[in-house]
């Protein structure tokens, strides 16, 4: 065995391979690493917060009742952005893959791919300089005429910069992504089910009621998740837009304020217990976009092993 | 160059699936030796066991010895970089690296291993290769243009040519007609007969034709059925295993009664 | 029956639809009935068109409903509201492409491209408005720093995202290690900038003393939205290379590491580089993250490890929210968003590039 001659050059050059497959896989260590390391140090450096006198905190008051008022206004602007931009998310996505005719389709996508390439704050500079002005006369009516209902109790704010202006502003942020993951979803819709329904002599609504809603529907709530993560982690549009202040109802008087709007509007300033304050904060949005993320990606996996079965 | 195989008892496992079983097998050097068999008999599995490709899919392993010349290519110390620089390969589909040029393929067991070569050698390595894959006439004036704008047949004598500019001393051949019409079919056969001057060169088929019309020796390889392992059935002189062969499962087969 | 008695007959396969020239009698009917009432309640050109789509919308729905009967009205119905979507999600984008050229365009000048902010003081704005001269101070500085940290984001992310993608499409397994980091990767693309921003701050906060900020915090901040795009687009152009280049280049005798480098990253290369692209294209515009870790200046500073910097999107964050002059707040308004043409330029600019990498450098195939 000793004579083999396959052997004489030896496994030197096998230092390359390892080598290499070591570097990927340390990178791909490195990944898991920065993200436990973002919950670990947002943890360390918010620690000073929870074993703080609660008369120290902004509010006096303590965390729970500082973070609490922001934690609604956050869900509150998502959920505006949310009820808005799927049902017109999805029209535009049957829109590309069903109604549009086929060769502009694909156009039709890139001028829709083209709301998710222009910058966050530049939407919100429009929000603040065009919106939010038209929006005030809109809701200088909805005052006079819908006040009683209590999320239009005058009066209105005379520069439109409310939640409603800045979830409308978020919208139009999420509407690309909800729109691209919806038109993926709608255009696997297998074809057999699509033609028998057509074939059966349902109109095209029926057909997409019957054969591509349902099968797209888990993936439309997965897109909608995401939209979501990404509407409740937005900064700039509200930052710019909102001017916040004390939780209200009302959503087209100024208040209300999210996350992360209130750490980028405090951050530069910031310093010692206010610091940890405004990290604590960060870490509590931290963990409800890691939770709804996981759950929209979960989603996602769960179907996709459902039709690869078929 | 070219060297003889002599395989010990090898039984090759997907995992825990066991995908060949006991396999004994001696390939002469500078001869053809042709594998058939029906789809799915373990004969394709087989071959990439002779150079350890099958390695390249998670979970593949082997139990037994494969000799060339004596020297076992599954001993500890063996490293399949080795073994494969001495066993080419060519494949089912014409393979050529899209972003490499003709003659950038033909060198590519160079250059890409990094080995330092001169231009001159270099020229005499393409021209020897592509000669001796029958291609030098055909692709003479436009070796600085793609190997992917050939045609099929061109494509894979490239491949071949490809293969012999590392001088292996077995060439294996995994289906290398299967993709192509009848004419670039015919002169890869041909290109067969020549090469079997200098390599010993294995060859899996489907085409029993083909395997009667370019081989020295013949072996046949059969399932018992789905999930159960592939083996190797009869294996001898080609003109016996077409004519007269020993085992009922060959002569069905042979005979077009089954596969 | 003869075939000219047939031409003349109503086609039976008509009856009892609608004329095409029907959608357009009620469009029109709708838009006039439309300016009639905006005009009772206070005309505005939005008014109007709000009032003719809801019109056109019941009143087609209505007809159809009375001669194609009840399910050809739903489909109708559908067919509109779709189309409406599509035209209401146009308004937006249009609205921002033309704000930003109208207000932006008047702002771009030599000096704004080629000046800092520095010495530029609210006493300078209002000199400007005072006498009629030109805004002075430009966006130089903050071009510099939003290329600088562009440009470290992209050294740090790319090496790791490549090498993280090469790990899970040529190494991976599909074990345990394997899907955890699938997993954390999709998830790290949901996490929210301000908290990626936060991350770095209090990482070199804990390393270097609170307060830390420098255009590399920002970098590395960057980096933490960055890689996993990287990693999610290379993965999938390492996918579709075909498995068979790299088993030619195995049979070959090249080492898997090799066969890597030389044979499937090549092939992958266009799809690659046009996905990095895209992803730089993503977070060159990002704000939230900057703010929180390389402060704001004025003046241009080349050092990425030392001092605060600026970039094009704190720039127009901080042009708008705090004015330089508060009196003469035209001058920042003007600056603000020559800068927001100047990064929606910036972005498109490496969106056309991402399509052009990936056309020019696709592997040459049978032609």
């Amino acid at each position: 065995m000793s004579t083999n001659s396959l052997t004489s050059t030896g496994r030197a050059g096998d230092s390359g391979d390892k080598i290499f497959s070591g570097a990927t896989l340390a990178a791909g260590g490195l990944i898991l690493a920065v993200l436990f390391s973002v919950a670990v140090f947002l943890l360390v450096q918010a620690l000073p917060t929870f074993s703080a006198d609660p008369a120290e905190i902004t509010g006096g008051a303590g965390f729970g009742s500082y973070i609490l008022p922001i934690v609604i206004g956050t869900v509150i602007a998502a959920a505006i952005a949310l009820l808005i931009a799927t049902p017109l998310g999805i029209g535009v996505a049957l829109f590309i893959s069903h109604y549009a005719p086929r060769r502009l389709a694909q156009i039709f996508g890139y001028v829709i791919d083209l709301l998710a390439a222009i910058p966050s704050v530049v939407y919100g500079a429009w929000g603040y300089a065009v919106l939010a002005p038209q929006l005030a006369i809109a809701y200088a009516w909805l005052a006079e005429y819908l006040g009683w209902i209590p999320i239009f109790e005058g009066p209105a704010s005379q520069t439109g910069r409310t939640m409603l202006t800045a979830g409308i502003v978020l919208a139009v942020m999420v509407l690309p992504i909800i729109t691209s993951l919806s038109r993926e979803i709608f255009l696997q819709t297998p074809n057999l089910h699509e033609e028998a329904a057509l074939a059966m002599g349902a109109t095209r609504w029926e057909m997409i009621r019957m054969a591509v809603l349902p099968f797209a529907r888990p993936g439309i709530i997965s897109a909608a998740m995401l939209g979501l993560g990404r509407a409740l982690g937005e900064t700039m549009a509200v930052a710019l837009v909102l001017s916040g202040g004390a939780l209200q109802a009302s959503l087209i008087q100024s208040g209300n304020q999210t996350i992360a709007a209130e750490i980028a509007l405090n951050f530069p300033e910031a310093f010692g217990l206010r610091l940890s304050e405004l990290i604590a904060a960060g870490l509590v949005l931290f963990v409800i976009t890691l939770a709804v993320n996981i759950i929209a990606r979960w989603i996602i996996s769960r179907h996709k092993e459902f039709s690869g079965a078929n | 160059m070219s060297k003889r195989i002599d395989v010990k008892d090898l039984n090759v496992y997907y995992s825990k699936f066991l995908a060949v079983e006991d396999v004994n097998i001696n390939i002469e050097a500078r001869s053809v030796t042709a594998f058939i068999g029906p789809s799915g008999c373990g004969k394709s599995t087989f071959l990439r066991t002779l150079n350890r490709m099958h390695e390249v899919i998670p979970g593949a392993r082997v139990e037994g010895e494969v000799l060339l010349d004596g020297d076992n290519l599954y001993d500890a110390a063996v490293d399949p970089v080795t073994v494969r620089s001495q066993i080419g390969m060519v494949f089912q589909r014409p393979n050529p690296f899209p972003t490499m040029s003709i003659r950038d393929n033909v060198l590519a067991g160079v250059k890409l291993n990094n080995r330092r070569i001169s231009k001159s050698d270099a020229d005499a390595l393409v021209e020897k290769s592509l000669q001796g894959a029958n291609l030098w006439n055909e692709v003479k004036d436009r070796l600085g243009r793609p190997g992917s704008g050939l045609s099929g047949g061109q494509q894979q004598r490239l491949c071949i040519a490809r293969a012999i500019a590392v001088s292996p001393q077995v060439i294996l051949m995994d289906e290398p007609c299967s993709a192509l019409d009848p004419i670039s079919t015919l002169a890869i056969e041909d290109l067969i007969n020549e090469l079997k001057n200098e390599y010993t060169v294995v060859i899996v088929t489907h085409n029993m034709q083909q395997a009667a019309r370019v081989s020295d020796k013949t072996a046949f390889f059969n399932i018992a059925g789905t999930g159960k392992p592939g083996k190797l059935i009869e294996y001898g002189e080609t003109a016996a295993i077409f004519s007269k062969p020993a085992e009922k499962a060959t002569e069905d087969y042979v005979s077009g009664r089954f596969g | 029956m003869t075939s000219a008695t047939l031409s003349r007959r109503k086609s039976q396969l008509t009856k009892g639809r609608l004329p095409r020239y029907a959608v357009w009698v009620v469009l029109a009917a709708a838009v006039v009935l439309a300016a009639a009432v905006s005009a009772l309640v206070g005309f505005s050109i939005v008014t109007w068109a709000v009032f003719a789509a809801v019109f056109f919308v019941v009143g087609a729905t209505l007809v159809t409903a009375t001669v194609e009967g009840g399910r050809k009205a739903t489909d109708s119905l559908a067919t509109y509201l779709v189309y409406g979507c599509f035209l209401l999600a146009l308004l937006p984008l249009l609205s921002v492409i033309w704000t930003v050229l109208e207000r932006g365009l008047p702002g771009i000048s030599y000096d704004f491209l080629f000046t800092s902010m520095n010495g530029v003081t609210g006493a300078v704005d209002n000199s400007a408005a005072e006498n009629g001269t030109p805004v002075l101070g430009g966006a130089y500085h903050a071009v510099i720093g939003t290329l600088q940290i562009t440009l470290w984001a992209t050294l740090i992310s790319v090496p790791v995202g490549l090498l993280a993608a090469i790990y899970l499409i040529e190494y991976g397994t599909g074990g345990p290690l394997t899907r955890a980091i699938t997993f954390f990767v999709d998830v790290m693309t949901g996490i929210p900038s301000i908290v990626a921003g936060l991350f770095a701050a209090a990482l070199f906060g804990l390393l270097f003393g609170p307060g830390t900020r420098t255009g590399f915090v920002a970098a590395v901040a960057l980096s933490v939205l960055m890689i996993p795009v990287v990693v999610r687009s290379t993965e999938e152009m390492l996918k579709i290379v075909p498995n068979e280049l790299r088993e030619a280049s195995y049979a070959l005798g090249v080492r898997k590491w090799r066969t890597i480098m030389k044979v499937v990253i090549p092939t992958a290369i266009s799809g690659i580089a046009s996905g990095v692209t895209l992803a730089i294209a993503r977070v060159i515009g990002e704000t939230a993250p900057i703010l929180v870790t390389a402060g704001f200046a004025s003046a241009i500073n080349w050092n990425v490890f030392s001092g605060w910097m600026s970039t094009l999107p704190t720039f127009i964050y901080y042009q708008i929210l705090t004015p330089t002059s508060p009196t003469n707040i035209d001058a920042s308004t003007q600056r603000a968003w020559a800068a927001a043409l100047l990064l929606i330029l910036m972005v498109m600019l490496l969106n056309l590039v991402a399509r052009f990498v990936a056309r020019m450098f696709a592997p040459k195939t049978s032609r």
